[in-house]
């Protein structure tokens, strides 16, 4: 999607939509409006889930014969992968439907799509969109019973891989209140950025910090409650986590980056950089990452960098909001 | 008029400790696993074990994700789950609280096998009584309580170790059988 392509879906000032009458999870679209309490459930429910690497993977009953559909008009892998395997563990039945390649490209509507769906009794839909604002759209339209899990919606937000990033911070710092964490790209594109932003910030993380060139940088980022930096050098010195965000080709053809070789040069993560880290500090990525653009190929397979950690943890974050989100409909 | 009763347990849990050792012998099982189902009856097991001076660490088991009612309570986050690596070929001591309607145990024994297919399992508990909604029963109760379909029994522990029964529509004040 280009940053000056329309909106086509209007965004709700909050979700509150997103919570029932007694405040538990109904639908997933955003950190936004979300209680801490909440978030800390969802990070206690994943522990539950989380299997260490070298344990068989366990099957629970909790969704048996309900059926989820992995609504992808946005390609991904691990995004998609990770729901899949969430949501069989849980014992769902699957469905992953590539929108690209399907009836919607013979023109048939979202809705119409939607509403078939709806008639093969599907209980929950996992979507991702480039359009910001589509995974309300669809919970605005669809019946009653049904879930609406955002993966992803154009530079909105990307709760899950949020929720899961903090999970894996939880896992090396249990105290939030004294870490730094540094998110560094593009954060004026990036959904990922806007729900890490909003999960640090409920969950009271210390300091956050954005490092970013400014043609990427929110003119909000302030308000956002974060710390802005233009050098590297400056935002790492100490602290214990830093995100890396993916450099979007497609942004490449605007004025937002020169190119490749010079973002590296200023804002890539060499061995050096990752020193500036405290001890223990770690290296994030949401993947897939570009190797020699955003970091280092050795940082990126090195001792601090628990991006694999990330995607394991991704199953049992999606198997926590599955299933949360499933309980208050009628069993 | 309601009832409201505590009784202490302890002498029924040495009682229980002494049968669970008999029980072994008379089975022939050297090596026994004692799983404990959250929350009561990891307490019970705990005593057991502790009794019957088993080598191998407790198990235990929170079985809130293999319920049948778990879309009424809601998904919660569980209690610690310890179990060995591997129940293949090993004679589990599936210990609770109480016994009731059974499906507990039934919960507890599906998430027991995926852990492997032990050579055995049975059933222990420290206090059964009626309602039973599916056919289980137990190996051996440490006593059994005649409650009514509204009376409920809840352990309160893990120190002191107290049942308490409470009988909403008591108005013959009985004793109950032991």
């Amino acid at each position: 999607m280009s940053p000056t392509q329309p909106t086509l879906f209007r965004l709700p000032p909050a979700a509150q939509c997103q919570l029932d009458d007694e405040g538990r999870l109904r639908h997933f679209l955003t950190i936004e409006g979300l209680p801490a309490a909440l978030l800390e459930e969802i990070l206690e429910t994943a522990q539950s889930f989380h299997t260490a690497s070298d344990q068989a993977a366990r099957k629970v009953p909790l969704l048996r014969g309900k059926t989820i559909v992995n609504l992808f008009f946005e390609a991904s892998t691990r995004t998609r992968t990770t729901f899949e395997l969430a949501a069989k563990r849980l014992s769902a039945d699957v469905l992953n439907l590539d929108m690209a390649t399907a009836a919607t490209t013979k023109g048939e509507s979202l809705l119409d799509t939607l509403r078939n769906l709806e008639a093969m009794h599907c209980d929950m839909f996992v979507v991702r969109h480039h359009q910001s604002g589509a995974a309300h759209f669809i919970v605005r339209h669809v019946a009653e019973h049904v879930s609406v899990i955002n993966a992803g919606d154009g530079r909105h937000a990307h709760p899950t891989q949020a929720m899961l990033d903090m999970f894996t911070l939880r896992q090396h710092f249990p105290d939030f209140g004294s870490i730094t964490v540094v998110i560094v790209g593009d954060i004026l594109h990036s959904r990922v950025a806007r729900s890490e932003i909003q999960a640090l910030r409920t969950l009271g993380v210390g300091e956050i910090r954005v490092v970013a060139p400014r043609t990427l940088l929110p003119r909000e980022a302030a308000s956002l409650g974060v710390v802005p930096f233009k050098s590297m050098e400056e935002g790492l010195a100490g602290a214990q986590a830093v995100i890396m965000l993916r450099l979007q080709k497609e942004r490449m053809h605007g004025s937002f980056v020169p190119n490749e070789a010079e973002y590296y040069q200023f804002y890539g993560l060499t061995r050096a950089r990752v020193e500036l880290l405290a001890e223990d500090g770690i290296v994030m990525h949401p993947g897939p990452v570009n190797r020699g653009v955003e970091a280092e190929s050795a940082v990126v397979d090195g001792p601090r960098s628990v991006i694999l950690k990330q995607v394991r943890n991704g199953i049992a974050v999606r198997m926590a909001i599955l299933s949360m989100a499933m309980r208050s409909h009628s069993w | 008029m309601s009832s409201h009763e505590k009784v202490d347990v302890g002498a029924v849990l040495a009682h229980l400790g002494d049968s669970v050792k008999s029980f072994l012998t008379t089975r022939g099982i050297a090596l026994p696993v004692f799983v404990g189902i959250h929350t009561g009856g990891v307490w019970v097991a705990e005593a057991l074990h502790a009794h019957c001076a088993v080598a191998e660490p407790l198990g235990t088991l929170d079985v809130s994700y293999h319920r049948d009612d778990v879309g009424r309570t809601g998904v919660r986050p569980l209690k610690p789950v310890r179990m060995p690596a591997s129940l293949d070929n090993r004679h589990v001591l599936l210990i609770d609280d109480v016994l009731f309607t059974g499906r507990t145990t039934r919960a507890a024994l599906n998430e027991l096998f995926e852990y492997g297919r032990p050579a055995s399992v049975s059933l222990v508990v420290l206090v059964e009584r009626p309602g039973r909604e599916i056919p289980v029963a137990p190996d051996l109760a440490g006593m059994r309580l005649e409650l009514g379909p509204e009376d409920r029994v809840k352990l309160q522990g893990p120190d002191p170790m107290e049942l308490v029964i409470s009988r909403p529509n008591d108005s013959l004040l009985e004793e109950p059988a032991r």
